[in-house]
């Protein structure tokens, strides 16, 4: 079934004749129900019209117009059927995946969000990227806890009773992994976009700024230069962030994803949100924040998540996602349908600030042309662009270029290469190209 | 008012715009009245057991090269390998570092890019990210249950196999910081880069303070004359990542590629169905973290299912024997490596592991 819908088909599109369950097609050869087996004899007569390239599948019209569907000539399902609502089964496609061969357990590993498919800015939280360092695990609220402690007046706790009376705010941010497109750093390694970039994902974060915590503890902010956020998991991993991204109230003590409870494997029932910055710093299942005067150092700015620079010397404490962009569609293992309009759209985000501008080229980079920023545009967010393209049917090379509100410009592989190398897995954020061939087949392709 | 003070309450004024500090309801004198409370010592000390490089938060306490290595061969070599070598379950740890580097800081061979993967010895700078790590985090399946007389132990017989401490050696919180001074890599660091999201080093944070590495420009036409393609999807790494069709929506103004529709690259489409037994059991096995350590058909760290089944085939006792293994923990019967004990696990679901690994482990 999945087959027939999804090969290309030349100027026909297809009805979708594929309505009819096992169960109906069963009824239909038993000749109980006539209307059926009409319809079924017809959409059989529809897939065969397209097969052979004709525009209509009868003389008279349509088929899916002529003769009324199921949906619209039946009793359809009460309410509460679905409790809490889930997907149409037309769209299971569509799901969180793992990248094979990345990692060899799934207990610390990733799994990719599938941008090629999503819209707007915002990800489903079903569908938001994981990664975990020991397996996720879902906490109970009430035995939850968050600590406060080092250079403060007054080390507390707060259980998640006290967070949730606290002033709150809600804002939409980024989170980008920074291994994002990690695997591209030496050459094209994975064919979609939902494995390039699918270390990203865009919520509405609803929770309590990390400064007003820290107030109540009576921080010391002439020798606290620096927090640590540990989490409550089996790896309680931990991570250096700034003071000064506390005192500008950036940071959030989350609770809230997208209107409802974050989501076990993003962090319930609490998280940090550290807007703009890797996610590896938005520490999960947080159960401490520590305010010291000189960083840490932790396994995952020790071990890992340092870039390795070609003269041997590995950066560490890099954080800032800096700006990237990407067109989502068309992308690498899609195909178009035929020559003619396309609404090219994809993502676009800095860990500086707000999108400014972004640029799509047709040409593989001579030209190119400012696409239609969707706002409102907002700080430290995915941005969502799009841009008219009529496909002649001639091969073409597609790429995007962002700039945010600094002026800081996406540079294509050719520039970052000859700063970092290509062995330094993190923060690899150059110009995406994606190649369309005559046959309209859209592949991943690097352009120096 | 003098005009001094009215420009001192417009700055104040402005700086509480900036930060937003107006918005939140913090009523006067009461603060946050009746929220959160005091921590006590003995939470504190459970909870807070972060060791900083300067070796704040390290615990007393000392441990043998020689007792490190019998709590590793029980706890650790599972996934790490005897000697911190293996590559089966996560990257080495151990290799890739020379004497001279410990004399240097640096790890020559980074540099020279000659080493297929990066050991952690080849990376890490400092030993007290090591201690702090394995105090926190390991082991896998049993974080946080090592004493700090264990955690000095397996760090002291790491650093015995890394040639930093000799075989008699005794890690303790006296001699860490002579340590620290043969750590291979302990001058591989930088932070001269402008990624670090705060205030630069010359304010008491890190870094160049955000200068960028990169300095593109937005050219809008003719930018260049000539379109270069450097690399492009090896056919084997689009296969590896199944059927993209089934990966991209029925509608829209693109499909997914179906395999081979332009390579000839052969990918076995997946039918979605109801799970059978062998898809439940493999399903199952995953998620109890079976599959890190043993392949269905080929040897990982542990032997492979179908090894097992034939080991004990017609043998009516194995099912129960296997069951209480899993649950225990063993080690001799497939070499030295021993497996964890799986005390976590259900039982039933060790048992329908069991009779599903015996029975040859079906993919379906």
């Amino acid at each position: 079934m999945a087959d027939e819908h999804n090969a290309p088909r030349g100027h026909i599109r297809p009805a979708p004749e594929n309505f009819l369950s096992d169960e109906d097609v069963k009824r239909v050869e038993s000749g109980r129900r006539d209307f059926l087996r009409k319809s079924f004899l017809s959409a059989g007569a529809a897939m065969a019209a397209v097969a052979s390239g004709r525009a209509l599948a009868a003389p008279e019209g349509d088929d899916a117009i002529l003769t009324l569907p199921p949906w619209s000539t039946s009793l359809g399902q009460g309410v509460a059927t679905r409790p809490y609502g889930l997907p149409s089964q037309y769209e299971k496609g569509l799901i969180r995946r793992e990248s094979p061969g990345l990692t060899r357990v799934t207990a610390s590993s990733v799994a990719f969000t599938p941008l090629q498919g999503l819209f707007g800015i915002i990800t489903p939280s079903g569908l938001h990227f994981e990664r975990h360092h020991q397996g996720w695990q879902d906490i109970d609220p009430s035995k939850h806890r968050l600590m406060v402690n080092g250079l403060v007046k007054t080390p507390k706790v707060y259980t998640m009773d006290d967070i949730m009376r606290l002033p709150s705010v809600s804002r939409i941010h980024f989170i980008e992994c920074g291994a994002n497109t990690g695997m591209e750093w030496g050459n094209v390694a994975v064919p979609t976009v939902q494995y390039s970039h699918g270390m990203l994902s865009c919520s509405e974060f609803t929770g309590v700024p990390l400064r007003l915590l820290l107030e109540d503890c009576g921080v010391d902010l002439k020798q606290g230069k620096f927090i640590l956020a540990e989490g409550a998991d089996g790896s309680s991993m931990t991570r250096t962030i700034p003071m000064e991204m506390v005192l500008n109230d950036e940071i959030i003590v989350a609770y809230g994803q997208n209107g409802e409870m974050l989501r076990p494997e993003n962090g319930y029932p609490l998280r940090l949100v550290v807007p703009g910055v890797q996610g590896v710093s938005w520490v999960k299942w947080l159960r401490r924040i520590e305010v010291g005067d000189m960083p840490w150092a932790s396994k995952d700015e020790a071990v890992h998540y340092i870039d390795l620079m070609p003269d041997g010397k590995h950066r560490q404490y890099t954080s800032v996602q800096e700006a990237k962009s990407v067109i989502t569609s068309p992308s690498g293992g899609q195909v178009l349908l035929d020559k003619g309009y396309y609404n090219v759209t994809g993502l676009a985000w800095s860990g500086r600030g707000k999108i400014k501008q972004v640029d799509v080229s047709f040409d593989g980079g001579i030209n190119w042309k400012s696409a239609r920023l969707e706002g409102p545009v907002q700080n430290k967010a995915l941005t969502r662009f799009n841009i008219g393209w009529v496909w002649d049917g001639k091969p073409a090379i597609l790429q995007s270029r962002a700039m945010d509100e600094t002026g800081f410009v996406q540079p294509g592989y050719g520039q970052l290469r000859a700063v970092r190398g290509t062995k330094s897995i993190y923060h690899n954020n150059a110009i995406q190209s994606w190649k369309v061939s005559e046959s309209g087949e859209v592949s991943n392709v690097q352009v120096l | 008012m003098s005009r001094f003070s009215k420009s001192f309450l417009l700055a104040a004024w402005l700086f509480s715009l900036a930060t937003g500090a107006s918005a939140y309801e913090r009523l006067k004198g009461e603060g946050y009245a009746g929220i959160g409370r005091p921590a006590t010592e003995a939470e504190l000390k459970a909870w807070d057991i972060d060791v900083r490089p300067d070796f704040k938060g390290l615990p007393k306490g000392s441990g043998s090269v020689a007792h490190g290595q019998d709590l590793w061969e029980a706890r650790c070599a599972t996934c790490h390998g005897t000697f911190g070598e293996s590559n089966e379950v996560f990257t080495p740890l151990i290799g890739g570092t020379t004497k001279d580097d410990q004399k240097t800081g640096r790890v020559a061979s980074l540099a020279k890019g000659d080493v297929p993967q990066r050991t952690t010895f080849m990376k890490v700078a400092t030993v007290s990210t090591l201690f702090d790590y394995i105090q926190r985090a390991m082991p896998w399946n049993a974080p946080k249950s090592l004493k700090p007389d264990d955690v000095y132990a397996v760090l002291a017989y790491l650093l015995n196999l890394a040639e930093i401490v000799p075989d008699d050696f005794t890690l303790s919180d006296a001699n860490i910081r002579e340590v620290q001074e043969k750590m291979p890599n302990r001058n591989g660091m930088t932070t001269d880069h402008g990624m670090w999201a705060g205030s630069s080093a010359s304010k008491g944070g890190i870094g160049n303070g955000g200068k960028p590495d990169t300095s593109n420009k937005a050219c809008m036409s003719n930018c260049k004359t000539e379109v270069k393609i450097g690399s492009t999807l090896p056919d084997y790494a689009e296969a590896a990542h199944g059927n993209l069709a089934e990966q991209n929506r029925m509608i829209g103004q693109v499909r997914g590629k179906t395999p081979g529709q332009f390579s000839g690259a052969k990918v076995e489409a997946k039918v979605e169905a109801v799970p059978s037994t062998g898809k439940a059991m493999t399903a199952l096995a995953q998620k109890s973290g079976c599959l890190a350590c043993h392949g269905v058909s080929n040897k990982i760290v542990g032997p492979a299912f179908s090894d097992v089944a034939k080991k004990y085939k017609g043998q009516d006792e194995a099912a129960g024997k296997l069951t209480a293994k899993v649950k225990a923990g063993g080690q001799g019967v497939w070499g030295n490596i021993p497996m964890p004990p799986h005390g976590a696990m259900k039982d039933e679901d060790i048992k329908s592991l069991v009779a599903w690994v015996l029975s040859g482990a079906p993919a379906n």
